[in-house]
């Protein structure tokens, strides 16, 4: 369904760093000359300009997929498994459910209503920071360029199931010490 | 140059694939989708612009022997650590992330760094888990993902050391 508007369309960290930036941008040019500083934009823009294709099919991806794929299916989806395969649903979900905190949070407390473990959660959580493609096409993309995000991601594929098996280890120690606590 | 091509036509592909997938329920759905997309692509055109390019000039004038020193390419573990704490710190909404992340890059630091500096940051973003974690889930559960969340900068920058990419 149609949720929250997602993107706030001013932000003070934003801000913030657009005054750092003309102030970087001023010492350049001051210090190293117009040339530089041409330089510097011209780079910077090139890579922009670039991944603006993909930036937009990024942000229509995110709007479809969040109205065909209902939180609520993602949640019965993951919540109905356990083990290394909920593990790996839930990594997979985490990674194509696109949206902010106000759409991830609500689907994870979901899962654990439904029965998921700790584990599962949390993977599902750890997936969405690191695997997201709607974070790496949109805002990665411009800023790294394809190779870094590639490896970047390559290199995180495993640790949501990392993540949730450490979960799970955790929950167990904490119940031999303890007993069974109350998480949620 | 080919990649890249191929990359764009695989991700409209999915978008057109999607648009069908939407009209065949509902001509409104798609219309609401196609305008929703195209309206957050026009809002953060501007913030990351500003980003990328603030990014460029910012690591202009970072000091860069210091960059080098403490998290460049060959700051091994310890630049790890450092990076890791970096980025589990660093406040702020994305725009902030990924443009200290890119500006470090182009600063002389090494690329398991940004990694671990990126990761780290992606599993903290302090901001985020005060405003939103721990007011929607519970808070033994954020707290427990916290824990478990501090060796996994630490394998990102670690394999990406490993393999010698990007």
């Amino acid at each position: 369904m149609a949720e929250r508007r997602r993107i706030r369309s001013f932000e003070w960290s934003t801000a913030i760093i657009a005054a750092i930036s003309i102030g970087a941008a001023l010492v350049v040019y001051l210090r190293d000359g117009t040339e530089k500083f041409l330089a510097i934009l011209g780079n910077d823009l090139g890579l922009f300009a670039a991944m603006l294709p993909k930036m937009a099919a990024g942000c229509l991806i995110s709007a479809f997929v969040t109205r065909l794929l209902p939180r609520e299916v993602v949640a019965r989806l993951v919540g109905a498994e356990s083990g290394m395969l909920g593990l790996i649903i839930a990594t997979v979900m985490g990674a194509a459910l696109p949206g902010g905190p106000l759409t991830i949070y609500p689907v994870a407390a979901a899962f654990l209503l439904l029965g998921a473990d700790l584990g599962t959660a949390i993977a599902f959580i750890t997936a969405w920071n690191l695997l997201g493609y709607n974070r790496a096409l949109i805002w990665e993309l411009p800023f790294f360029g394809p190779d870094f995000v590639f490896w970047r991601i390559v290199v995180a594929i495993p640790l949501p199931i990392v993540g949730g098996l450490l979960a799970r280890g955790a929950v167990r120690l904490v119940v031999a010490r303890w007993g069974d606590i109350k998480w949620h | 140059m080919a990649l890249t091509l191929f990359i764009n036509i695989l991700l409209w592909g999915l978008v057109a694939a999607l648009m069908l997938a939407a009209a065949v329920r509902s001509q409104a759905l798609c219309r609401e989708g196609a305008w929703e997309g195209a309206r957050d692509f026009v809002v953060l055109i501007p913030r990351v612009l500003i980003g990328v390019v603030g990014s460029g000039y910012i690591a202009a004038v970072m000091p860069q022997q210091l960059v080098t020193t403490w998290i460049g390419p060959q700051s091994g573990l310890l630049g790890i650590s450092i990076a890791t704490l970096a980025g589990a710190i660093t406040p702020g909404g994305a725009v902030v992330g990924f443009a200290i992340g890119a500006a470090a890059l182009k600063g002389g630091a090494g690329a398991p760094q940004v990694i671990a500096f990126s990761t780290a940051w992606s599993l903290y973003a302090l901001q985020r888990l005060i405003n939103w974690e721990i007011h929607m889930m519970p808070p033994r559960v954020v707290w427990l993902r916290a824990a478990v969340s501090v060796p996994l900068p630490f394998l990102a920058g670690i394999g990406a050391m490993l393999i010698g990419k990007p």
